[in-house]
């Protein structure tokens, strides 16, 4: 029986076997602890009309857009990063092919949707830390809340203490560079700037650290 | 009842005056009842037209305004529903159509006594406000629910001309919201507010102005703050107005003192007659400690724009014996839900929103524990709306068989399309147990995968159906064959992303003249079908809505409604109609 529309047929041909899988886990994404390139392998095969579930565009008030599209790919597992694997796509590979995502759905109405960002938005307003880098003599603030992503987070810490990241990949963090992001998570654990989300990234980041590569690396690993 | 026995004919000799005849119809008040008595016989019908003072119309397409003003010259009361349902999910295009404004103008010269407007999905623009608050002099009340077109300048324009307004009821509404002036608009004497509901809007309202209105005010019993308003103002209003029966608090996020604290629990204390609680954003857990004096007769809470956790929930509801409708957020989790069941013997509706629909984050949300939990406790739950990422088959089996009164049963699996967690089979039992065993079940939302023996069952055991909302389901054209066949009662009919095509829909057309409409997105439905249905059935309107890109031929989101009033001139480009005519 055929699908009228393309996202349909995306939902069967991505999501059948996904649909009767027995996961408790996290729906509309790759689930799997596999690591990278598999990831990227998905989300390019399936270019316009992969079916992202959990992000959706509509209502006009949700700043959550494509941008944030690596983040749609992670599995969100609180605390442990070895699990998460999300692909760095805003800075490794080319832009991410933009995602269909399921409009209307869950049923929300608009209203509640808007009132509930704006909640969330309106408890964290402002978000400053402190980011120190090692050899500097003192320390500056940001605003992360800010940025929209770790490409506009990282450039403007390059442009803050005139210094270049390397390239981040998940295996092996920021290759190639004298530093490396750092930040300290809500749990006190220094982690690496990349791992996670954005949005996990700024509710759980304190403050940020910029390490000597040499350090970092053990990070990485 | 004079029988005089020159008249022979006996019709005759039964007839009472049309006076009479009026006075004893306008008795009845239901719209249902009306329509019922109207179509006895013709002296019925017009002594219906003439008393009716309340107009219900679910499709704002379905009739004229001319036909309406034409049948009831004398209405005081219009309610009048527009767009279809999933426009509020951003389904249907911003201008669709449902513009108020012609039947203000045909409202205007034909029923001039008009008092109350209330308008659900209604494009409303400021220019209408203005033309309503300028053109009927004995308007007393606007209810204004999920419409959009129109800013907080229509609000004034009603606040300042409307000399009798009792009430303004502005409810989750895609307004423009420029300032809070408007409330300076009534006038100084202003004093006949009896609803006054502004949750909707963001900006800051002068709180000195309200509180001189609330105290003027000494019929008021509705007052829905929205939620700039501080806490220290909310004491104030509630000292000046504990007469209030409906209250929304602001926000209730401050840092009080203990005095500030003690100040207003005192002032809720004072609210004897509270029977419905909503608003409370951020609520912290503190604070909330203030409300418990008011809850004691307290029949409906909302909680689901607040992020409550069980503790505070569990904490609250043993103030709230009297309890029969609560909304919350998933926050509250299966162990707030447990404590639901524990403390609300007469519970009779439950509505759990997702706090991060989008977000898929498993620590804040329900599962089919919290949903049991509560049906445990509750036997009168006859309402239940439930967001959740998980369920199983016996979970709800089980509900049901707690609760078999069912009338409104919707539940959404938020990931489309999934089986039972834990037997990994579709969810065909489920809601194959709620309509074998919720006789009285009239609306019914399904999701997560299911195949078509889910629409046998409805077909086969949901009798007294009247709204079904369908998502990801179904596996043929004989899903929808078995809904149209079996649910005889079925007035609103919406479908998206099942693989339903033209077959289904024409398999509905002897229904759909005695349905208000019906919805289908992202099916199988063809042009041609839509076609076909509207020659086959000229009192239908078929509407296609176009997307960008689409396929010519495919019917991407259709909308069919019965209607005497033919196809409709205001369908923008994107919409084609289809008509028998």
């Amino acid at each position: 029986m055929e699908r009228s529309s393309s996202s349909s047929m995306e939902l069967d041909s991505d999501l059948n076997l996904k649909a009767t899988e027995l996961r408790l886990g996290l729906p509309g994404h790759c689930g799997d602890d596999d690591d990278g390139p598999e990831k990227s392998q998905i989300s390019s095969t399936s270019p316009t009309t992969v079916l992202t579930i959990g992000r959706s565009s509509s209502g006009g008030s949700n700043k959550r857009s494509s941008p944030e599209a690596p983040s749609s790919n992670e599995c969100r597992s609180q605390s442990d990063s070895s699990a998460s694997g999300v692909e760095f796509e805003d800075r490794d590979c080319a832009p991410p092919p933009a995602k269909a995502q399921v409009v209307g759905w869950p049923p929300i109405r608009s209203y509640r949707k808007t009132c509930l960002q704006q909640q969330k938005r309106g408890s964290e307003s402002g978000m400053y830390v402190k980011v120190s880098m090692d050899g500097a003599p003192y320390l500056r603030k940001v605003d992360v809340k800010m940025y929209k992503s770790y490409a506009d987070l990282l450039a403007g810490l390059e442009s803050m203490f005139k210094l270049k990241f390397g390239e981040y990949s998940e295996r092996e963090g920021y290759n190639g560079s004298a530093y490396a992001p750092t930040y300290e998570d809500k749990d006190g654990d220094w982690m690496l700037v990349g791992d996670v989300s954005w949005e996990m990234f700024i509710s759980s980041c304190k403050r940020l650290r910029i390490m000597r590569g040499s350090e970092a690396r053990g990070l990485g690993n | 009842m004079d029988l005089s026995p020159k008249q022979s004919s006996p019709s005759e000799s039964t007839r009472f005056p049309d006076e009479v005849l009026e006075r004893v119809l306008s008795l009845l008040t239901s719209p249902k009842d009306r329509n019922a008595v109207s179509l006895v016989c013709k002296d019925w019908y017009t002594a219906d037209s003439w008393s009716r003072r309340h107009v219900f119309i679910g499709n704002c397409y379905s009739v004229s305004p001319e036909i309406v003003a034409r049948r009831f010259p004398r209405i005081r009361s219009v309610t009048l529903k527009g767009k279809p349902r999933f426009s509020d999910f951003n389904l249907v295009p911003d201008n669709w159509g449902a513009d108020v404004h012609s039947w203000l103008l045909v409202f205007a010269s034909g029923c001039p006594f008009l008092e109350e407007l209330r308008l659900k999905r209604m494009r409303v623009t400021d220019e209408s406000l203005e033309f309503l608050a300028l053109n009927f002099p004995n308007f007393r009340a606007l209810s204004l629910l999920s419409c959009d077109g129109f800013s907080t300048s229509g609000l004034a324009t009603v606040a300042t001309h409307c000399k009798n307004l009792t009430e303004l009821d502005i409810q989750e509404n895609g307004i423009e919201d420029l300032s809070g002036e408007w409330l300076s608009c009534f006038p100084e004497n202003f004093n006949t507010l009896e609803v006054l509901n502004f949750s909707n809007l963001i900006t800051d309202v002068n709180p000195d102005v309200l509180e001189r209105l609330v105290s003027r005010c000494r019929s008021l019993k509705v007052l829905k703050l929205n939620r700039t308003s501080s806490l220290d103002r909310l004491q104030r209003l509630l000292i000046s107005a504990p007469q209030l029966t409906e209250l929304g608090a602001g926000s209730f996020s401050e840092e009080l003192t203990l005095q500030q604290h003690a100040e207003l629990k005192y002032a809720f204390g004072l609210c004897k007659n509270l029977s419905v609680l909503s608003g409370f954003w951020d609520a912290s857990a503190l604070n909330l400690s203030a409300v418990y004096p008011a809850c004691s007769r307290l029949s409906f809470l909302n909680m689901s724009y607040t992020a409550l956790q069980s503790p505070e929930l569990a904490s609250l509801l043993p103030h709230c014996p009297c309890l029969r409708r609560l909304w919350v957020l998933d926050s509250v989790g299966d162990k707030g839900l447990e404590a639901v069941g524990a403390n609300c013997p007469s519970l009779e509706e439950i509505r759990v929103f997702p706090t991060d629909p989008f977000d898929e984050d498993m620590i804040h949300t329900v599962t089919e524990s919290g949903i049991v939990a509560v049906s445990q406790g509750c036997p009168k739950l006859h309402y239940i709306l439930y967001f959740c990422r998980q369920m199983t088959n016996a979970a709800v089996a089980t509900v049901v068989r707690n609760c078999p009164d069912f009338t409104h049963f919707r539940l959404c699996i938020m990931n489309p399309g999934q089986p039972d967690h834990t037997t990994n089979q579709p969810m065909d039992e489920a809601f194959g147990a709620v309509v074998k065993t919720c006789k009285k079940l009239k609306r019914l939302s399904i999701s997560g995968l299911l195949t078509d023996l889910t629409f046998k069952y409805i077909g086969e055991y949901a009798k007294n159906l009247e709204a079904l909302s369908v998502a990801f389901a179904g596996s043929s054209d004989l899903g929808m064959q078995y809904v149209m066949e079996g649910c005889s009662k079925l007035k609103k009919l919406e479908i998206r992303d099942c693989p339903f095509g033209n077959v289904a829909l024409l398999s509905g057309l002897e229904r759909y003249e005695s349905m208000r409409s019906l919805w289908m997105s992202a099916c199988n439905v063809t042009i041609d079908g839509c076609r076909s249905l509207a020659r086959e059935m000229p009192r239908l309107n078929v509407e296609v809505m176009k997307e960008e890109g689409s396929d010519d031929c495919k019917a991407d989101k259709v909308y069919v409604y019965r209607t005497v009033a033919g196809p409709r001139r205001d369908a923008p480009p994107s919409v084609l109609t289809f008509s028998g005519l």
